[in-house]
Protein backbone atom coordinates (compact mmCIF):
# COMPACT_ATOMS: atom_id res chain seq x y z
CA UNK A 1 0.00 0.00 0.00
CA UNK A 2 0.84 3.72 -0.64
CA UNK A 3 1.46 6.16 2.80
CA UNK A 4 2.23 9.53 2.49
CA UNK A 5 3.20 11.29 5.31
CA UNK A 6 6.11 13.82 6.41
CA UNK A 7 8.98 13.09 8.57
CA UNK A 8 11.50 15.08 9.75
CA UNK A 9 10.40 18.08 7.67
CA UNK A 10 10.45 16.43 4.54
CA UNK A 11 7.04 14.89 3.08
CA UNK A 12 7.50 11.33 1.71
CA UNK A 13 5.34 8.66 -0.14
CA UNK A 14 6.69 5.08 0.16
CA UNK A 15 5.09 1.64 -0.99
CA UNK A 16 5.30 -0.31 2.02
CA UNK A 17 3.94 -3.96 2.96
CA UNK A 18 0.61 -3.07 4.62
CA UNK A 19 1.26 -4.81 8.02
CA UNK A 20 5.54 -3.94 8.60
CA UNK A 21 5.90 -2.32 11.85
CA UNK A 22 6.86 1.56 12.12
CA UNK A 23 10.17 0.70 13.14
CA UNK A 24 11.23 -0.78 10.94
CA UNK A 25 9.78 1.26 7.48
CA UNK A 26 12.11 3.75 9.38
CA UNK A 27 15.02 2.16 9.59
CA UNK A 28 15.36 0.12 6.29
CA UNK A 29 13.72 1.86 3.84
CA UNK A 30 13.99 5.39 4.91
CA UNK A 31 16.89 4.88 6.65
CA UNK A 32 16.52 6.38 9.90
CA UNK A 33 18.67 4.42 11.97
CA UNK A 34 18.52 6.57 15.01
CA UNK A 35 15.08 5.00 15.61
CA UNK A 36 16.19 1.76 18.19
CA UNK A 37 14.88 -1.34 18.81
CA UNK A 38 15.60 -2.99 21.62
CA UNK A 39 12.36 -5.16 23.55
CA UNK A 40 10.34 -4.83 20.23
CA UNK A 41 7.38 -5.00 23.03
CA UNK A 42 6.35 -1.67 24.60
CA UNK A 43 8.62 -1.98 27.44
CA UNK A 44 11.91 0.04 26.72
CA UNK A 45 11.04 3.08 24.57
CA UNK A 46 14.27 2.99 22.52
CA UNK A 47 11.92 3.24 19.30
CA UNK A 48 10.40 5.98 20.36
CA UNK A 49 9.17 8.51 17.97
CA UNK A 50 7.00 11.54 18.11
CA UNK A 51 3.74 11.32 16.18
CA UNK A 52 2.39 14.69 16.01
CA UNK A 53 3.99 15.99 18.75
CA UNK A 54 3.59 13.03 20.84
CA UNK A 55 6.20 10.07 21.92
CA UNK A 56 4.56 6.72 20.74
CA UNK A 57 6.40 3.22 20.48
CA UNK A 58 7.02 2.54 16.86
CA UNK A 59 7.19 -0.87 17.52
CA UNK A 60 4.18 -1.21 18.48
CA UNK A 61 2.50 0.73 15.36
CA UNK A 62 2.21 -0.24 11.67
CA UNK A 63 3.63 1.71 9.27
CA UNK A 64 0.24 2.16 7.54
CA UNK A 65 -0.41 4.05 11.14
CA UNK A 66 1.96 6.70 9.61
CA UNK A 67 -0.11 7.40 6.72
CA UNK A 68 -1.01 11.44 7.25
CA UNK A 69 1.20 12.01 10.00
CA UNK A 70 4.14 14.79 10.60
CA UNK A 71 7.03 12.37 12.14
CA UNK A 72 9.98 13.09 14.27
CA UNK A 73 12.88 11.04 14.46
CA UNK A 74 16.54 12.24 16.68
CA UNK A 75 18.00 13.10 13.04
CA UNK A 76 15.53 15.76 12.91
CA UNK A 77 15.73 17.08 15.97
CA UNK A 78 19.20 18.94 15.27
CA UNK A 79 18.88 22.22 12.93
CA UNK A 80 21.96 21.89 10.14
CA UNK A 81 25.04 21.61 12.13
CA UNK A 82 23.23 23.22 15.65
CA UNK A 83 22.54 20.55 17.71
CA UNK A 84 18.83 20.75 19.88
CA UNK A 85 19.54 21.98 22.84
CA UNK A 86 18.23 18.76 24.77
CA UNK A 87 21.26 16.92 22.47
CA UNK A 88 23.61 20.06 23.62
CA UNK A 89 23.07 19.55 27.06
CA UNK A 90 22.34 15.49 27.13
CA UNK A 91 26.40 15.93 26.10
CA UNK A 92 27.15 18.33 28.41
CA UNK A 93 26.15 16.41 31.53
CA UNK A 94 27.73 12.92 30.15
CA UNK A 95 24.10 12.20 29.91
CA UNK A 96 25.42 9.36 27.16
CA UNK A 97 26.99 6.28 27.85
CA UNK A 98 26.94 3.43 25.16
CA UNK A 99 23.90 6.02 23.41
CA UNK A 100 21.29 3.38 22.61
CA UNK A 101 18.77 4.43 24.71
CA UNK A 102 19.53 7.83 23.56
CA UNK A 103 17.57 9.26 20.76
CA UNK A 104 13.99 7.39 22.61
CA UNK A 105 15.62 9.56 25.77
CA UNK A 106 15.63 12.68 23.72
CA UNK A 107 12.39 12.20 21.94
CA UNK A 108 10.56 11.50 25.51
CA UNK A 109 12.12 14.84 27.02
CA UNK A 110 10.99 16.60 24.13
CA UNK A 111 7.40 15.27 24.06
CA UNK A 112 7.41 16.06 27.89
CA UNK A 113 8.23 19.86 27.05
CA UNK A 114 5.86 20.10 24.22
CA UNK A 115 2.89 18.78 26.73
CA UNK A 116 4.80 20.78 30.01
CA UNK A 117 7.30 23.48 29.23
CA UNK A 118 8.34 23.60 33.24
CA UNK A 119 8.62 20.22 34.82
CA UNK A 120 10.13 19.74 37.66
CA UNK A 121 12.72 16.94 38.56
CA UNK A 122 10.00 14.33 39.52
CA UNK A 123 7.53 15.05 36.57
CA UNK A 124 10.89 14.83 34.54
CA UNK A 125 11.69 11.40 35.62
CA UNK A 126 7.69 10.42 35.21
CA UNK A 127 8.31 12.09 31.83
CA UNK A 128 10.98 9.75 31.16
CA UNK A 129 9.51 6.75 32.68
CA UNK A 130 8.89 5.24 29.58
CA UNK A 131 12.89 4.95 28.63
CA UNK A 132 15.06 1.83 30.24
CA UNK A 133 18.70 2.90 30.36
CA UNK A 134 21.38 0.24 31.57
CA UNK A 135 24.45 2.63 31.64
CA UNK A 136 23.70 6.05 33.27
CA UNK A 137 21.68 5.19 36.55
CA UNK A 138 19.38 8.02 35.01
CA UNK A 139 20.68 10.59 36.98
CA UNK A 140 22.60 12.41 34.66
CA UNK A 141 19.81 12.13 31.80
CA UNK A 142 17.71 14.02 34.12
CA UNK A 143 19.94 16.64 34.67
CA UNK A 144 20.54 17.30 31.32
CA UNK A 145 16.50 17.74 30.94
CA UNK A 146 16.58 19.65 34.24
CA UNK A 147 19.33 21.99 32.78
CA UNK A 148 17.44 22.44 29.59
CA UNK A 149 14.17 23.90 31.40
CA UNK A 150 15.80 25.86 33.82
CA UNK A 151 17.73 27.59 30.48
CA UNK A 152 14.53 27.99 29.17
CA UNK A 153 15.61 26.21 26.42
CA UNK A 154 18.62 27.59 25.27
CA UNK A 155 21.80 26.49 24.62
CA UNK A 156 23.80 25.67 27.84
CA UNK B 1 0.33 -10.36 3.77
CA UNK B 2 -1.89 -9.22 6.09
CA UNK B 3 -3.99 -6.43 4.96
CA UNK B 4 -4.60 -3.28 6.93
CA UNK B 5 -7.06 -0.82 7.11
CA UNK B 6 -7.79 2.31 8.94
CA UNK B 7 -11.30 3.42 8.68
CA UNK B 8 -12.52 7.07 9.48
CA UNK B 9 -15.99 6.64 10.59
CA UNK B 10 -18.09 3.24 11.57
CA UNK B 11 -20.06 3.81 8.42
CA UNK B 12 -16.58 3.56 6.23
CA UNK B 13 -15.39 0.23 8.89
CA UNK B 14 -18.47 -1.80 8.57
CA UNK B 15 -18.03 -2.62 4.77
CA UNK B 16 -14.60 -3.28 5.25
CA UNK B 17 -15.40 -5.35 8.10
CA UNK B 18 -18.43 -7.24 6.57
CA UNK B 19 -15.89 -7.94 3.76
CA UNK B 20 -13.34 -9.18 6.10
CA UNK B 21 -14.77 -10.78 8.83
CA UNK B 22 -11.43 -12.46 10.31
CA UNK B 23 -9.70 -9.32 10.84
CA UNK B 24 -8.73 -8.50 14.07
CA UNK B 25 -9.79 -4.96 15.56
CA UNK B 26 -7.38 -2.94 17.77
CA UNK B 27 -6.30 1.01 18.54
CA UNK B 28 -3.59 1.50 20.30
CA UNK B 29 -2.10 -1.87 19.49
CA UNK B 30 -0.10 -1.92 22.88
CA UNK B 31 -1.12 -5.85 23.11
CA UNK B 32 -2.59 -7.37 19.93
CA UNK B 33 0.50 -6.32 17.94
CA UNK B 34 2.48 -8.07 20.84
CA UNK B 35 1.11 -11.08 20.74
CA UNK B 36 0.98 -10.97 16.97
CA UNK B 37 4.47 -10.25 16.80
CA UNK B 38 5.13 -13.09 19.69
CA UNK B 39 3.38 -15.66 17.07
CA UNK B 40 0.12 -16.08 19.41
CA UNK B 41 -2.27 -14.00 17.37
CA UNK B 42 -2.23 -14.92 13.26
CA UNK B 43 -5.24 -12.15 12.14
CA UNK B 44 -5.69 -12.52 8.40
CA UNK B 45 -6.40 -8.44 8.21
CA UNK B 46 -6.24 -5.91 10.68
CA UNK B 47 -8.64 -3.07 11.06
CA UNK B 48 -7.23 0.28 13.24
CA UNK B 49 -9.72 1.91 14.89
CA UNK B 50 -7.25 4.94 16.05
CA UNK B 51 -9.21 7.78 13.23
CA UNK B 52 -12.97 6.56 13.67
CA UNK B 53 -14.27 9.27 14.91
CA UNK B 54 -17.22 7.93 16.95
CA UNK B 55 -14.62 6.04 18.96
CA UNK B 56 -13.02 8.79 19.82
CA UNK B 57 -15.44 11.23 21.31
CA UNK B 58 -14.69 12.51 25.06
CA UNK B 59 -18.21 13.85 25.79
CA UNK B 60 -21.15 14.39 28.32
CA UNK B 61 -24.61 13.29 27.39
CA UNK B 62 -27.03 14.43 29.83
CA UNK B 63 -25.74 13.62 33.14
CA UNK B 64 -23.28 11.11 32.10
CA UNK B 65 -19.67 11.28 30.37
CA UNK B 66 -19.18 9.36 27.20
CA UNK B 67 -15.58 7.84 27.09
CA UNK B 68 -14.66 6.74 23.70
CA UNK B 69 -13.19 3.29 23.40
CA UNK B 70 -10.21 4.47 20.83
CA UNK B 71 -9.78 7.46 22.91
CA UNK B 72 -5.84 7.11 24.02
CA UNK B 73 -5.30 7.57 27.71
CA UNK B 74 -3.22 10.52 27.75
CA UNK B 75 -6.40 11.86 26.01
CA UNK B 76 -8.65 10.68 28.67
CA UNK B 77 -6.06 12.59 30.65
CA UNK B 78 -6.17 15.77 29.54
CA UNK B 79 -9.90 16.17 29.84
CA UNK B 80 -11.84 17.87 32.88
CA UNK B 81 -14.37 15.35 32.38
CA UNK B 82 -12.05 12.63 33.59
CA UNK B 83 -9.98 14.52 35.72
CA UNK B 84 -12.35 16.57 37.75
CA UNK B 85 -15.59 14.46 37.74
CA UNK B 86 -13.68 10.56 37.83
CA UNK B 87 -10.36 11.19 40.08
CA UNK B 88 -9.94 7.53 40.83
CA UNK B 89 -10.41 6.56 36.97
CA UNK B 90 -8.02 9.37 36.07
CA UNK B 91 -5.45 8.01 38.99
CA UNK B 92 -5.54 4.77 37.63
CA UNK B 93 -4.59 6.03 34.25
CA UNK B 94 -1.83 8.07 35.04
CA UNK B 95 -0.77 4.55 36.71
CA UNK B 96 -0.78 2.40 33.00
CA UNK B 97 2.44 1.61 31.18
CA UNK B 98 4.48 4.70 30.07
CA UNK B 99 3.55 8.04 28.76
CA UNK B 100 4.24 6.29 24.94
CA UNK B 101 1.91 3.48 26.57
CA UNK B 102 -0.72 6.61 27.21
CA UNK B 103 -0.49 7.88 23.87
CA UNK B 104 -1.59 4.90 22.87
CA UNK B 105 -3.77 2.45 24.84
CA UNK B 106 -7.45 2.83 25.27
CA UNK B 107 -10.13 2.14 27.57
CA UNK B 108 -11.51 -0.22 24.62
CA UNK B 109 -8.49 -2.45 24.17
CA UNK B 110 -8.48 -2.78 28.51
CA UNK B 111 -11.96 -4.00 28.63
CA UNK B 112 -11.59 -6.37 25.52
CA UNK B 113 -8.51 -7.57 26.40
CA UNK B 114 -10.09 -8.44 29.97
CA UNK B 115 -6.83 -8.90 31.74
CA UNK B 116 -7.15 -9.33 35.36
CA UNK B 117 -4.42 -6.99 35.90
CA UNK B 118 -6.05 -3.91 33.22
CA UNK B 119 -5.69 -0.98 35.44
CA UNK B 120 -8.81 1.21 34.21
CA UNK B 121 -11.28 -1.47 34.96
CA UNK B 122 -11.51 -1.15 38.86
CA UNK B 123 -12.15 2.00 38.73
CA UNK B 124 -14.66 1.74 35.64
CA UNK B 125 -16.71 -1.21 38.50
CA UNK B 126 -16.74 1.29 41.19
CA UNK B 127 -18.20 4.24 38.73
CA UNK B 128 -20.54 1.54 37.80
CA UNK B 129 -19.54 2.27 33.95
CA UNK B 130 -21.52 1.04 31.27
CA UNK B 131 -20.27 -0.40 27.93
CA UNK B 132 -21.50 0.54 25.03
CA UNK B 133 -21.61 -1.79 21.98
CA UNK B 134 -22.25 -0.72 18.46
CA UNK B 135 -23.06 -3.09 15.31
CA UNK B 136 -24.79 -2.33 12.40
CA UNK B 137 -28.07 -0.94 12.91
CA UNK B 138 -27.87 -1.77 17.02
CA UNK B 139 -26.62 -0.32 20.43
CA UNK B 140 -26.53 -2.59 23.21
CA UNK B 141 -25.59 -1.55 26.73
CA UNK B 142 -24.15 -3.64 29.69
CA UNK B 143 -22.96 -3.19 33.32
CA UNK B 144 -19.43 -2.99 33.28
CA UNK B 145 -19.66 -6.48 35.48
CA UNK B 146 -21.32 -8.56 33.24
CA UNK B 147 -19.76 -7.38 29.92
CA UNK B 148 -16.50 -9.08 31.51
CA UNK B 149 -17.09 -12.57 32.37
CA UNK B 150 -13.30 -13.84 32.57
CA UNK B 151 -9.98 -13.29 31.83
CA UNK B 152 -9.94 -12.40 28.10
CA UNK B 153 -14.08 -13.30 28.10
CA UNK B 154 -16.35 -10.68 27.25
CA UNK B 155 -19.83 -9.99 26.15
CA UNK B 156 -18.95 -9.13 22.99
CA UNK B 157 -21.02 -10.64 20.43
CA UNK B 158 -20.32 -11.07 16.17
CA UNK B 159 -20.51 -8.34 14.48
CA UNK B 160 -20.48 -5.96 17.46
CA UNK B 161 -17.51 -3.92 18.96
CA UNK B 162 -17.17 -1.48 22.19
CA UNK B 163 -17.91 1.95 21.25
CA UNK B 164 -16.94 3.30 24.40
CA UNK B 165 -17.87 3.72 28.08
CA UNK B 166 -21.42 6.01 30.07
CA UNK B 167 -20.45 6.88 33.43
CA UNK B 168 -23.22 8.09 35.81
CA UNK B 169 -23.10 11.44 37.20
CA UNK B 170 -21.44 10.96 40.65
CA UNK B 171 -21.75 12.91 43.43
CA UNK B 172 -19.33 10.86 45.83
CA UNK B 173 -16.83 12.76 47.70
CA UNK B 174 -14.50 9.89 47.72
CA UNK B 175 -12.66 8.23 45.46
CA UNK B 176 -9.30 6.75 45.51
CA UNK B 177 -6.64 4.45 43.72
CA UNK B 178 -3.85 2.03 44.82
CA UNK B 179 -1.76 0.00 42.43
CA UNK B 180 1.31 -1.92 43.38
CA UNK B 181 3.85 -3.19 40.72
CA UNK B 182 7.47 -4.01 41.08
CA UNK B 183 8.41 -0.32 39.87
CA UNK B 184 6.46 2.48 39.48
CA UNK B 185 6.31 2.82 35.49
CA UNK B 186 5.90 -0.13 33.28
CA UNK B 187 4.75 -2.75 35.53
CA UNK B 188 1.65 -5.18 35.30
CA UNK B 189 -0.14 -4.91 38.71
CA UNK B 190 0.08 -7.01 41.65
CA UNK B 191 -2.66 -6.02 43.24
CA UNK B 192 -4.73 -2.29 42.94
CA UNK B 193 -7.61 -1.07 44.53
CA UNK B 194 -10.53 1.25 43.58
CA UNK B 195 -12.98 2.94 45.79
CA UNK B 196 -15.66 5.10 45.02
CA UNK B 197 -18.52 6.29 47.19
CA UNK B 198 -19.31 9.19 49.79
CA UNK B 199 -18.79 10.15 53.48
CA UNK B 200 -21.28 12.58 55.30
CA UNK B 201 -19.85 15.31 56.71
CA UNK B 202 -19.23 13.73 60.08
CA UNK B 203 -16.86 10.88 57.81
CA UNK B 204 -19.21 7.82 57.50
CA UNK B 205 -19.79 6.07 55.21
CA UNK B 206 -23.24 6.90 53.20
CA UNK B 207 -22.46 4.74 50.46
CA UNK B 208 -18.67 3.11 49.08
CA UNK B 209 -17.91 0.69 46.52
CA UNK B 210 -14.47 -1.05 46.22
CA UNK B 211 -13.00 -3.18 43.23
CA UNK B 212 -9.36 -5.18 43.50
CA UNK B 213 -7.29 -6.26 40.46
CA UNK B 214 -5.20 -8.63 40.04
CA UNK B 215 -6.32 -10.32 42.84
CA UNK B 216 -8.66 -12.73 40.91
CA UNK B 217 -9.79 -14.09 37.29
CA UNK B 218 -11.09 -10.60 36.76
CA UNK B 219 -11.89 -7.61 38.89
CA UNK B 220 -12.73 -8.81 42.43
CA UNK B 221 -15.77 -6.88 44.39
CA UNK B 222 -16.58 -7.88 47.95
CA UNK B 223 -20.35 -6.55 49.21
CA UNK B 224 -19.66 -7.99 52.29
CA UNK B 225 -16.62 -5.58 52.93
CA UNK B 226 -18.65 -2.54 51.49
CA UNK B 227 -21.32 -3.62 53.81
CA UNK B 228 -19.47 -3.80 56.92
CA UNK B 229 -17.97 -0.43 56.18
CA UNK B 230 -21.87 0.95 56.03
CA UNK B 231 -22.50 4.12 58.51
CA UNK B 232 -19.11 3.54 59.89
CA UNK B 233 -16.18 5.61 60.00
CA UNK B 234 -12.78 4.92 57.53
CA UNK B 235 -10.54 4.22 60.93
CA UNK B 236 -7.81 1.04 60.68
CA UNK B 237 -10.16 -0.70 62.97
CA UNK B 238 -13.31 -0.69 60.63
CA UNK B 239 -11.16 -0.87 57.48
CA UNK B 240 -9.23 -3.92 58.78
CA UNK B 241 -12.37 -5.86 59.64
CA UNK B 242 -13.56 -4.85 56.15
CA UNK B 243 -10.57 -6.25 54.59
CA UNK B 244 -10.58 -9.43 56.10
CA UNK B 245 -13.83 -10.02 54.48
CA UNK B 246 -12.42 -8.37 51.09
CA UNK B 247 -9.86 -11.29 51.46
CA UNK B 248 -12.42 -13.98 51.27
CA UNK B 249 -13.68 -12.99 48.33
CA UNK B 250 -10.27 -12.95 46.14
CA UNK B 251 -9.05 -15.38 44.67
CA UNK B 252 -5.16 -14.45 44.15
CA UNK B 253 -2.80 -16.81 42.27
CA UNK B 254 0.84 -17.10 42.27
CA UNK B 255 2.81 -16.32 39.00
CA UNK B 256 6.40 -14.64 38.67
CA UNK B 257 5.35 -11.52 40.27
CA UNK B 258 3.67 -12.41 43.38
CA UNK B 259 2.72 -14.95 45.70
CA UNK B 260 -0.99 -15.46 46.44
CA UNK B 261 0.17 -14.63 50.20
CA UNK B 262 1.49 -10.91 49.41
CA UNK B 263 -1.96 -10.43 47.08
CA UNK B 264 -3.75 -11.68 49.76
CA UNK B 265 -2.41 -9.46 52.53
CA UNK B 266 -2.31 -6.65 49.48
CA UNK B 267 -5.96 -6.82 49.33
CA UNK B 268 -6.50 -5.90 53.19
CA UNK B 269 -3.60 -3.89 53.19
CA UNK B 270 -4.61 -1.06 50.70
CA UNK B 271 -7.64 -0.53 52.22
CA UNK B 272 -5.80 0.32 55.19
CA UNK B 273 -4.53 3.43 52.87
CA UNK B 274 -8.27 5.17 53.63
CA UNK B 275 -7.58 5.43 57.03
CA UNK B 276 -7.11 9.27 57.73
Amino acid sequence: MTIRFEINGEKVELEVAPDARAVDVLRRELGFTGVKEACGQGECGACTVLIDGQSRLSCLMLAAQLHGRTVLTIEGMAHGDRLHPLQESFIEHGAVQCGFCTPGMILAAESLLGREPRPDRERIRQGLSGNLCRCTGYQKIVDAVEAVVRDGGEKP
Amino acid sequence: MTRVWLPSSLEELWPLWAENPGAALYAGGTDLLVRRRAGLVRPEALICLERVAELGRIEPDGPEVFLGAAASFSRLLSSPLVTEKYPVLAAALQRIGSPQVRHMGTLGGNLVTASPAGDSLPPLYTLDAVVELVAVGATRRVPIAEFIQGPGQVDLRPGELVSGVRLPATDGNLQHFEKVGSRAALAISIASLAVAGRLSDQGEVLQIKLAWGSVGPTVVCAPAAEAALQGKKLTPETLAAAGELAQQAASPIDDLRASREYRLALVKNLLLRLAP
